[in-house]
């Protein structure tokens, strides 16, 4: 058949089918598979996998018997190029960790090295990392909200949310001058002081972003079809979440009060008053919830920061230079990131560059509770629970 | 049924002329779907070709005409290329019961609704054979799903139209657009509501557009059952979706909108007019709703829409056998 296929189209592959029934990942899970279930390979160019996730699932009929996340198609070295590079040339990589949410990475690596090192932060600039941090937490669950309607097939509200992302993105470019990965934090302080511009704009943002929310509420959150698609759907349960250390939303959702912002104070959030939605529900509608509410706490932090931010220097005077070294020992921070709680662990011994780092990805930890949640259910379903998780692919596979 | 020359040149005419209101209703619809889409998401739609956008829809159709036919490894050749040409051609007999105008029939004939629901099957065929031939896993899911869900979907929808059908006591489509007045109230709508809604929902699962668009659920599937089409393949698909979507319009204008009736003069600007409102409605509702579950889809059709249907049958049976 193959040659005169050739002559209609000459392109078309014409080497033996049986060449290419998969590769290690397809193989291996083959073996466990019943006979006659169908392996569906989701990626890594599938729409819904946002990135270049790759998931195998055993379908009977459209249910999930079984599915296995395979990792690794954007993997870049992050931690391995904190070993050759100096502390200060690493920085901006951490814009790249995760370029949904930049401000978090930033603020794990350069808080680690910090407390390493001993620097003390103005209280001015603490306050404008606050605003950062919070501003593109709202962007990213903004982001999270249109992908996550999306995948249940709502194609309208993306372009809503990117709307409001663009405000935000306007702001944060007037102090990091960028608007995707931003690179904004210094050793000792913030890149660039906040203008009347940029304490203006947060203020006009802020009752324009409430009311945005309320709309969400009535357009989507209430609508009988999406209630329908997320009530009851993926259940995740607190045991489950800690066992393979789930954070973030999904672990509040689960009923977990636990907020890195909250159990392991960091900056100066511990001035401030706000509320972290716990759950339940911790099905994929509890999760839907707890982003769109802590929207609201993230504007509540904001609204409270440019009333009463100081006056004063954003960056200490003695700030580490290009060529700064690591004093010799070993730090751990953590952050509350959009997605969870972001961790950078330096391991220093005195070097031109650090010994080891390490990154904590939330998005690595959530991804795990895929295959446990996503067993039994309609492949549609799967693929709302999948969204529900928030990943971001170059976060996961750093 | 005598097939006369005149019948045969009437019908043949009929069917130029159907292709070419086909093909210029898809160029339309591409473009309408485009600006409406663009309103309801706050964008401005295309506007960069031809003044405000408007050849755009021919562009895509020459971008689509010039591009290669991909085959991949091992489809069934004969299946795979007979289903977009399944897909297209049997629309074109759907349209030729349908009342235009007063005296802009295609084919008179007084079993209309038979042909059109016959006939409508051709679709779903087309459907299964494109997965099915296509040597893709996610084909033959959206295959699967496209036959379930178009023969459930079906059956309340024909039941809907049989409640009209008994109320005018004919399958000719002439009639049915007689028995109703040029006034809305006189309209089969206000006799038959419950029927017009079952109808509305029927026609958006039957036309597989969202929020009913599983069988090339794009979230899930890739693109379903034409995943592997490209070029003129998936172009004859594109046809045949816009096709049966003015197809449903045209037969819930005749049924229950009072057809080429209107205020002023009757004629086949209103059948058009009333078929583009309920085209602007599908396509309204595709850009506003999340998509639905397919175990959801097919509780609603045998949960809610088959007893309802078979009740307002009912209903419907009763009031004409008092009243008459």
């Amino acid at each position: 058949m193959a040659s005169w296929l050739n002559f209609i189209n000459p392109f078309t592959i014409d080497d033996d089918p049986g060449t290419y029934l998969g590769d290690f990942y397809t193989d291996n899970f083959e073996k466990g598979a019943q006979k006659g279930n169908v392996i569906l390979n989701l990626g890594p160019q599938h729409p819904s996998t946002h990135g270049v996730l790759r998931v195998l699932v055993e379908l009977y009929g459209e249910y999930v018997l079984r599915s296995e996340p395979v990792l690794g198609y954007l993997h870049r070295m992050q931690e391995k190029m904190g070993e050759v590079k100096t502390p200060y040339q690493y920085l901006p990589n951490m814009g790249r960790v995760d370029y949904l949410n930049p401000i978090a990475w930033n603020w794990a690596y350069a808080g680690a090295v910090e407390l390493l090192a001993g620097i003390e932060v103005p209280e001015r600039a603490e306050y404008l990392r606050i605003i950062s941090a919070e501003l593109n937490r709202i962007s990213s669950h903004l982001l999270w909200w249109g992908a996550f309607v999306l995948d249940l097939g709502g194609v309208t509200p993306i372009l809503y949310a990117f709307e409001e992302r663009e405000k935000i993105n306007d702001i944060l470019q007037i102090v990091t001058g960028s608007r995707l990965t931003m690179n904004y934090f210094r050793f000792g302080g913030v890149g660039q002081d906040g203008d009347e511009r940029f304490f203006a704009l947060i203020g006009e943002f802020i009752p324009y972003m409430r009311e945005r929310l309320k709309m969400y509420k009535d357009l989507v959150t209430d609508n009988v079809i999406l209630r329908r698609r997320l009530e009851g759907i993926g259940p995740m349960d607190r045991d489950l979440c800690l066992r393979y250390g789930a954070t973030g939303p999904i672990l509040r959702a689960a009923g977990v009060d636990y907020d890195t912002r909250k159990a392991i104070p960091y900056g100066l959030y511990h001035k401030f008053e706000y509320r972290v939605p716990i759950g339940p529900p911790n099905d994929n509608f509890g999760r839907y919830i707890m982003r769109l509410e802590e929207i609201e706490a993230s504007l509540t932090i904001l609204s409270q920061a440019i009333e009463s931010i100081p006056q004063g220097k954003h960056i200490i005077d003695k700030a580490p230079k290009p060529a700064y070294k690591l004093p010799p020992g070993e730090v751990f921070f953590a952050v509350e990131g959009a997605r969870g709680q972001v961790i950078c662990h330096i391991l220093s011994d005195g070097g031109k560059t650090p010994y080891r780092i390490k990154l904590r990805a939330p998005g690595f930890s959530n991804l795990s509770l895929f295959a446990e949640a996503a067993k039994g259910t309609i492949l549609a379903d799967a693929i709302a629970i999948l969204g529900s998780l928030d990943l971001v692919i170059p976060e996961v596979d750093r | 049924m005598d097939l006369s020359l005149i019948t045969f040149v009437q019908i043949l005419v009929a069917v130029i002329a159907i292709i070419c209101l086909m093909v210029a209703n898809a160029v339309v619809m591409v473009y309408v779907e485009r600006k409406v889409a663009g309103f309801i998401q706050r964008r401005p739609g295309p506007y960069e070709v031809g003044p405000w956008g408007t050849i755009q829809a021919i562009c895509d159709s020459m971008k689509l005409l010039a591009k290669q036919i991909f085959v991949p490894a091992n489809v069934d050749l004969v299946l795979f290329f007979l289903a977009p040409v399944l897909a297209f051609f049997p629309v074109l007999l759907l349209f030729l019961p349908i009342p235009f105008g007063p005296y802009l029939t295609p084919w008179k004939t007084p079993d209309g609704l038979v042909l059109i629901l016959a006939f409508a099957g051709f679709g779903v065929l087309s459907n299964l054979l494109a997965g099915w031939a296509s040597n893709n896993k996610y084909g033959v899911l959206g295959a699967a799903r496209a036959v379930s869900q178009s023969i459930a979907y079906e059956i309340p929808l024909m039941l809907a139209l049989m409640a009209v059908v008994f109320q005018a006591g004919s399958l000719n489509l002439s009639v049915i657009v007689e028995k109703q007045g040029w006034v809305p109230w006189e309209w089969n709508i206000v006799t038959q509501p419950l029927a017009f809604f079952i109808y509305l929902i029927c026609l958006v699962a039957e036309t597989n557009r969202a929020p009913f668009d599983l069988p090339e659920a794009e979230s899930e599937l890739t693109a379903g059952f034409h995943t592997e089409y490209s070029g003129m393949g998936f172009a004859l698909f594109f046809l045949s979706e816009y096709a049966n979507m003015l197809l449903v319009s045209f037969i819930c204008a005749t049924f229950f909108l009072g057809g080429y009736k209107g205020p002023i003069i009757d004629g086949f600007w209103w059948t058009i007019i009333k078929a583009y409102a309920v085209m602007v409605f599908i396509v309204w509702i595709r850009w506003t709703f999340p998509r639905v579950r397919f175990d959801q889809l097919l509780n609603i059709n045998w949960k809610w829409l088959l007893p309802l249907g078979l009740l307002n049958l009912w209903i419907t049976a009763i009031i004409i056998k008092v009243v008459n």
